[in-house]
């Protein structure tokens, strides 16, 4: 099972190096990481997405929590959360399809951040499962590249991950 | 008070009662060790950093106290890397200093240049690079309370050249204020008293006590619980001397080299309650079956043990400082009389299996055998002597004839097993328990690795005694090539030409040799009544097993049995 973990860290050097190092060394199964700063200067937030079950899952957490600059751990799957990721999409767009891939945008509500002769660089916002799907329809016109940021994701409700 | 960096270091050291550290200068440390040289800090030079690492290991684990070793960026500092995860696989609390190249030259691939922190992070508790000399109090008092507090382990501090020559206010904090460390000493009360209740119940209840209980120094309350509540024991080889080898309710160490009655009682209890282990696969032998008709209970301080290679029932975490006391508060609300009258039968089948099958080997005319003389050297040495060994044949041999009767009396590389860890950790030792009687069993592979500390020793008038057991084989190198490789000894022979008696005196050590089994004694009284450090190179045959064995992999029931 897929779990989504919101690990708040000390936002100190080496800490990214000291989770990566553990996930790798432990040979955890962990399909995204996204780390970004937080409402506390001193505090960086990394979400993390593990394939896991229950005893791996444990194990995970346990080791995580291990780690000095690790605060604190949530298990986000456990509770009332919203996911999101962010994608970019270059995408081939000569003037004969040019019309045809904006018409997909707007059946994502997807947004058009760049746009040149033979290209169109798409941003969505959404879902993993949402963006697969945009990216499935874009193959057909020639995808070029694509850039993910891993999933983030937040409790819904007032009450934050580090008080959970 | 304003001082430099260096000075601060010695600073934080007093502050933290460090009384002793063991190094090798370099580059990058000349600054801290001109600052040794002005306090008069007392610091002991090895040979190599490998030994300056493993003689704070071995320090730490004879004393209890905090090791601390120091070497310079690059090349120092990676060889202290063995030794690191030498405690870490142990738990042992020990501080590494490092040096690295100033500020400016870091990333450039400088001379003498090695990213150590990215190194050492999946060996260390914790680590820290430190760039600014303003962060320095603020690390060690961090570091010494990360490495002593919860599970033990080493943290290693990288501290940039120019860091020791900057001047600073120094001031030393008294608290530290880790948002994300906070190991915790007392757990759930309520637990200890199911633990209390699932042991009343069982038949075939089982104590196993790991290297934790040495650890947390809490053999004297384990004792009084186990023989209040007549409660049979193993060990793990971390675990041995926590209860007297010759206690009644000892049945030995369990695991791959352990006795016939400790891994029969694992296989065939139905409560396990083991105290400060990890169960390590040279434990368990096939994971699947083991202890597989039993409850188990899991103690320790690490919630990340619980469940990692077997799967516990109840867990216990917390301090065992915390929670044997409170096991034992709580089986006292029966009387001993009670808890002895249970399960007699599980009682006298651990004790037949033990009397039918005890460690034992095969004397053969006019050889000296290792198990003959490590049984010789433990009823000569003192009763506090503490032993140390290297990793294989000897290792073995040593854990399954030298009666222990002390805590932290055996220092071995559990864990990682590394080779040419005994040395350097005995000098270690002897540094933190001067007037005890330091054993070093070691082979005469392990010996070489690190072999030049004999010029340490010998500087120190430091009276360690070194036993090789010398077959001039990689001995459990070849016992495996013997009994899973068709006996191809590939590279195990050490048909060399080395003296260890003229190697030790060429290195100021009193060198002493024992061929013939009635030499024996009296090499040993000989060299336990010398004032300074002697190397008895003993010779034994190189075809001797270590037995009983239960194959990498194998069921603990299904031993090879035989000596």
């Amino acid at each position: 099972m897929r779990h989504t973990l919101a690990v708040l860290v000390e936002n100190r050097p080496g800490v990214l190096t000291h989770i990566s190092g553990l996930i790798s060394r432990r040979a955890f199964n962990i399909e995204s990481i996204a780390a970004g700063y937080t409402e506390e200067p001193d505090t960086t937030r990394i979400t993390v997405v593990v394939q896991a079950d229950e005893l791996e899952l444990e194990q995970v957490v346990n080791q995580l929590s291990k780690l000095v600059d690790v605060i604190k751990i949530t298990n986000l799957t456990e509770t009332d959360s919203i996911q999101r990721e962010l994608a970019m999409i270059k995408v081939k767009a000569s003037s004969e399809t040019r019309s045809d891939v904006v018409d997909i945008v707007d059946i994502f509500r997807a947004k058009i951040v760049d746009v040149n002769r033979e290209t169109m660089v798409i941003e969505l916002t959404g879902e993993e499962t949402k963006i697969d799907a945009l990216c499935e329809v874009l193959k057909d016109y020639g995808i070029i590249e694509i850039v993910r940021t891993g999933k983030v994701a937040l409790s819904r409700g007032p009450i934050p991950a580090k008080n959970v | 008070m304003r001082m430099s960096g260096a000075r601060a270091v010695i600073e934080c050291l007093k502050q933290e009662d460090v009384d002793i550290v063991f190094g090798y200068p370099g580059g990058a440390v000349l600054t801290l060790y001109d600052a040794l040289y002005e306090t008069q800090f007392p610091h002991i030079l090895t040979r190599h950093e490998q030994g300056a690492v493993h003689a704070a290991d071995g320090y730490a684990r004879s004393t209890g106290k905090v090791g601390v070793c120091i070497a310079t960026s690059g090349p120092g500092a990676t060889n202290l890397i063995t030794g690191i995860a030498t405690a870490y696989m142990d738990s042992i609390p020990m501080v590494a200093i490092t040096g690295q190249v100033a500020v400016s030259y870091i990333g450039r691939d400088s001379f003498q240049e090695a990213d150590v922190t990215g190194i050492t992070t999946p060996i260390t508790k914790h680590n820290y690079l430190v760039k600014d000399v303003h962060d320095l109090a603020r690390v060690f008092k961090e570091a010494f309370h990360i490495a002593r507090t919860g599970r033990p382990g080493p943290v290693l501090i990288d501290i940039a050249k120019d860091v020791f020559a900057k001047e600073i206010d120094f001031h030393y904090p008294d608290t530290v204020n880790l948002r994300g460390y906070k190991p915790l000493f007392e757990g759930d009360s309520r637990v200890i008293a199911q633990v209390a209740e699932e042991l009343a119940k069982a038949q075939r209840p089982l104590v196993f006590v790991g290297g934790g209980v040495n650890l947390a120094d809490i053999s004297p309350a384990l004792s009084e619980f186990v023989e209040y509540t007549n409660i049979p024991v193993i060990t793990s080889l971390m675990g041995l001397g926590c209860i007297p080898d010759r206690h009644p309710q000892n049945f030995g160490m369990v695991g791959m080299h352990g006795t016939y009655a400790a891994n029969m009682a694992t296989t065939h209890a139905d409560l396990l309650i083991g105290l400060g282990v990890r169960f390590d696969d040279r434990v368990t032998g096939l994971v699947a079956d083991f202890a597989s008709k039993a409850k188990v209970i899991h103690f320790d301080i690490d919630p990340a043990e619980i469940n990692k290679n077997i799967i516990a029932n109840i867990r216990v975490v917390g301090d065992l400082k915390w929670s044997i006391p409170a096991m034992l508060t709580k089986v006292k609300e029966r009387t001993a009389d009670a808890w002895k009258a249970l399960n007699p039968e599980w009682k006298a089948q651990l004790n037949e299996w033990r009397e039918m099958n005890p460690l034992t080997y095969t004397p053969r005319e006019g050889v000296v055998l290792p198990q003959q003389l490590i049984e010789s050297v433990s009823q000569h040495a003192d009763s506090d002597a503490v032993v140390v060994t290297d990793v294989g044949q000897h290792q073995m041999w040593a854990s399954q004839f030298y009666e222990f009767r002390q805590p932290r009396t055996l220092l071995t590389s559990g864990g990682l097993g590394t080779m040419g860890y005994g040395l350097p950790a005995a000098l270690g030792a002897q540094v933190g328990c001067p007037g005890r009687q330091i054993l070093l069993f070691t082979g005469d592979g392990g010996f070489m690795m690190n072999c030049q500390e004999l010029s340490a020793l010998a500087d120190l008038e430091l009276p360690v005694k070194v036993f090789i057991l010398n077959n001039q084989v990689l001995g459990m190198v070849a016992q495996w090539q013997r009994m899973f490789y068709n006996g191809h000894y590939s590279h195990s022979t050490l048909k060399g030409h080395t003296d260890f008696v003229k190697l030790a005196e060429a290195m100021g050590v009193t060198g002493l040799r024992v061929t013939q089994p009635q030499e024996v004694e009296g090499a040993i009284q000989k060299a336990l009544a010398i004032k300074g450090p002697v190397v008895v190179d003993v010779r034994i045959p190189e075809d001797e097993n270590v037995l009983p064995m239960v194959p990498a992999g194998g069921r603990l029931d299904q031993m090879i049995m035989g000596g």
